[in-house]
């Protein structure tokens, strides 16, 4: 790299001037000195190894049938089998694996366009934000889940269609919340200072405005990613995810719900797996969010 | 003119202040921001608090009303305003005592009156006795000078002036008639005109009430100006303290000489003549009208800038000054008129120049807090621009981030640093550099000293001498017209978007022929520099030898 010379030549000038002042501690740094980002951390990170590496452990797979319906308990099946006879534990660790890759898809996408949508609003300002944001106006007019439920029902239940359908609805949302952010930056003399010398717009955008906002950009990931979870399982629960016999924990609290009473497991488990997972991740967004807001202060006078 | 009453007749009572051996510290790193202060300001008397940023001294000021900023907390000391232990007392007889024994006058009263409230509820919230209230708060309003009739009570804040706004913060630090007054650079935003009538305002009435004021300032001439005593603040402890004659005169602390010679003298005795030969502009500006919407704010303006000349653009706020400069480089866009640079009209934006029109422009931003993206490194700070005017891929980076930032007096290891890791005078000179970086024709500074230390300002100003002298045209905005008579050899002085009076630096200021830059002239707070030399004038004095030290001092052009 051209930054090795330089080194040597600091190391050679170094004792004659004053050591330079550190660095502020970055984002990710003081969001993991509050207790709760650690724990959520914790969280998250047990869920997603759960559902990432279950397949791979699992006593039996996810369709075999291993033993009658609805027992709590049978030999090599811990936590009982479902309404056919299936291990609710392997089920169990099979069936986060496309609930995550789904959710976390479409907390990316919409995180990804609301972020392009709201820096090019607030930058360009007039009629172009006027139109982004008015046509954002009439996205959040409709409620998510029930936006969700009118499309899949019109076109089918598909695995891209939730990612799609979940993105845009969080798209307007984020939209917002970064171009607000934007306004911030762009009033600031180093945007005019790239203006004066003619540097293109997009460019602008990129290396001046975006790594300005990405501290507001990493909460809103992490709001985006809750939601994403917690509306893919509804979703998998109201039958519009993953079609049986595929295993999926919404789908698994659906099936199993009649007999809660007689076999609580089938039902427990992975409404506890989403339950964790949500406040797991909400509980890192909201040390990410706190962090933030001793960051951004903007510039200190 | 410092007044140097030397008699040390003290009334009946003790001093107004008395403070002994106060310390302030920061949690939680428990570093000491004030230690040991003592200090006594009798009635009648104003105390001027000078330092830079950073120096403590509104920590302090805020502490004379045992108040204290987030995570810090005062830790020794006692604080007497009058016969009353502040620091003993409880937060109940503390809050007693503030507006009653001590007022504090803030820095911005755009923030610091309430925006919802009418004047008269203003004032009289800021009165403790009930009884009289509408009497007194006509009273204190005719003693500051501003209109005491219902209509003008009935205002609010935001239908004031910035001068009449401070005028009412004023009344309602007098209206309680404490026995100190604490003002944290009461006059920072305002313009000169402006300031001259504030602080007549606060010397009368301090001297009418015969309350103690301890006057906060960065600005030596204001202080010199109005304060009886100055103490002088370093690094949070009170370096000298003295009459402000003997302190200006014979400073014994090294700093207090050092912040004396920084502070740019006005200087209306005839200065450097430019030579005059006939060099070829190489900016002209013909005719220029610009505006925001139907609001038309310039007119009619004619510069010439030539190679190796500074000229300085003089004016208030709100005059025009930055529209005209921002239209020049082509980040103000609704313009008409002739701007030629070098024999090319330019276009009003700054996307439909020429790139080496762009390259030959270059702008520098007043705040440097707010110019640097403070997500990248000096080095490509300095880099990018570069690479971009000049087009595509850079032979050398390492040579061009280094000469730049030697040009500009910083080290080659800076590169590496982010701009939180500066300070605020370093930052400035980044600035330059990646200005300079490029080997632009025309530089156009746009306030750039306004928000440093005048330490700081005058190591600016020489560094731009030096750029002005490798033959570089400068422009220079600015408001500050004693920094004009040090760096500029012609100036345009701008009044309400017009140019008022526009030629050789020594000439104006010497024999001005407007009235408005008369009355400019006059309200610039008088310095007297009689101890030394200060070297920011070394260079223009070395020609003239036969003007001795004193010459620094100004006259009043009456």
């Amino acid at each position: 790299m051209s930054a090795a010379p330089v080194k040597s030549e600091s190391a050679a000038t170094g004792p004659a001037e004053p050591a330079a002042k550190p660095r502020r501690a970055g984002l990710f740094r003081t969001a993991w000195g509050f207790g709760r980002t650690k724990v959520g951390v914790v969280l998250t990170a047990a869920i997603v190894l759960i559902a990432l590496f279950g397949p791979y452990i699992s006593p039996h797979t996810d369709t075999a049938l291993v033993a009658e319906p609805y027992v709590t308990s049978a030999d090599g099946s811990p936590f009982g089998t479902d309404y056919l006879g299936r291990d609710v534990f392997s089920r169990f660790l099979y069936g986060g694996q496309i609930l995550l890759l789904l959710a976390a898809s479409a907390a990316l996408f919409g995180t990804l366009a609301g972020t392009v949508l709201g820096i090019v609003a607030g930058y360009r300002r007039g009629w172009l934000d006027e139109l982004i944001m008015r046509t954002n106006d009439i996205l959040l007019a409709f409620p998510q889940l029930i936006a969700a439920l009118l499309i899949m029902s019109i076109i089918g239940p598909q695995a891209w269609l939730i990612v799609v359908i979940i993105g845009v609805t969080h798209m307007p949302r984020v939209a917002r919340v970064i171009r607000e952010a934007t306004l911030r930056i762009v009033e600031q003399d180093f945007v005019k200072s790239a203006e004066a010398i003619g540097v293109p717009r997009w460019k602008i955008m990129v290396r001046e405005i975006l790594p300005n906002v990405t501290s507001p950009l990493l909460v809103e990931l992490g709001l985006r990613l809750t939601y994403s979870i917690g509306i893919v399982a509804v979703l998998g629960f109201l039958g519009m995810g993953l079609q049986p016999p595929d295993a999926d924990w919404g789908l698994m609290i659906n099936e199993n719900r009649l007999a809660i009473t007689v076999q609580p497991w089938a039902v427990a488990l992975p409404v506890a797996a989403v339950a964790v997972l949500t406040i797991g991740a909400n509980l890192i967004t909201d040390g990410l969010s706190r962090a933030s807001i001793g960051i951004d202060r903007g510039v200190e006078k | 003119m410092s007044t140097s009453t030397t008699d040390d007749h003290r009334s009946d009572e003790a001093a107004a202040l008395d403070i002994d051996g106060v310390t302030v510290i920061g949690r939680p790193s428990d570093v000491e921001i004030i230690s040991g202060i003592s200090l006594s300001v009798p009635r009648g008397r104003i105390l001027g608090l000078v330092g830079e940023s950073g120096s403590g001294k509104t920590t302090l000021g805020l502490a004379l009303l045992a108040h204290c900023k987030r995570a810090t907390e005062i830790t020794a000391g006692s604080i007497r305003i009058g016969t009353t232990d502040l620091l003993a007392g409880t937060a109940a007889e503390v809050r007693a005592l503030r507006g009653r024994g001590v007022a504090y006058i803030p820095q911005s009263p755009a923030s610091a009156l309430n925006p919802a409230l009418r004047l008269r509820t203003q004032l009289r919230e800021a009165l403790f006795e009930s009884d009289d209230a509408a009497a007194r708060v006509r009273e204190v309003l005719r003693e500051v000078a501003l209109p005491d009739d219902d209509a003008f009570l009935d205002r609010y804040p935001h239908q004031l002036s910035g001068g009449q706004q401070q005028r009412v913060a004023i009344a309602m630090a007098f209206i309680g008639r404490p026995d100190l007054i604490v003002l944290d650079e009461p006059t920072t935003g305002l313009d000169v005109t402006t300031q001259a009538h504030v602080l007549a305002t606060i010397r009368s009435m301090t001297r009418t009430y015969g309350t103690a004021g301890v006057y906060i300032s960065h600005d030596m001439a204001v202080v010199a100006d109005l304060a009886d005593e100055i103490a002088v603040m370093y690094q949070g402890e009170v370096v000298e303290r003295g009459p402000g004659s003997r302190l200006l005169s014979a400073p014994e602390h090294p700093y207090t000489m050092q912040l004396l010679r920084a502070v740019p003298l006005l200087k209306t005795d005839g200065g450097d003549h430019p030579a005059d030969e006939a060099k070829t502009p190489v900016l002209t500006v013909r005719g220029l009208e610009a505006g925001y919407g139907r609001t038309n704010v310039l007119k009619d303006i004619d510069i010439e800038v030539a190679p190796g000349d500074c000229v300085a653009l003089l004016g208030e706020s709100g005059s025009g000054k930055t529209t005209l400069s921002r239209s020049i480089v082509g980040l103000h866009h609704q313009f008409g008129g002739e701007v030629v640079f070098d024999g090319a009209q330019l276009a009003p934006s700054s996307y439909r120049r020429t790139a080496e029109q762009r390259r030959r422009v270059q702008y520098i931003f007043q705040n440097p807090y707010e110019a640097l993206n403070p997500r990248k490194r000096v080095r490509d700070l300095i880099l990018q621009p570069y690479a971009h005017l000049t087009g595509g891929k850079v032979a050398d980076p390492d040579s061009v981030v280094a000469t730049a930032l030697e040009r500009a007096a910083l080290p080659a290891a800076y590169g590496e640093r982010f701009p939180e890791q500066l300070s605020g005078g370093e930052r400035q000179r980044v600035c330059i550099a990646r200005a300079i970086a490029t080997k632009p024709d025309l530089l156009i500074c746009d306030e750039i000293t306004s928000a440093l230390d005048v330490s700081v300002q005058a190591e600016i100003v020489e560094l731009l001498r030096n750029l002005q002298n490798d033959g570089m045209a400068l422009l220079f905005v600015t408001h500050n017209i004693a920094l004009v008579s040090n760096i500029a050899q012609y100036v345009a002085i701008l009044n309400s978007g017009r140019i008022v009076e526009y030629g050789p630096v020594g000439t104006v200021l010497s024999d001005p022929q407007h009235e408005y830059t008369r009355a400019l002239i006059a309200d610039t707070p008088d310095f007297e520099l009689t101890f030394a030399d200060s070297p920011m004038h070394k260079s223009i004095r070395a020609a003239e030898k036969e003007h001795t030290a004193v010459e620094g001092g100004t006259k009043r052009p009456e």
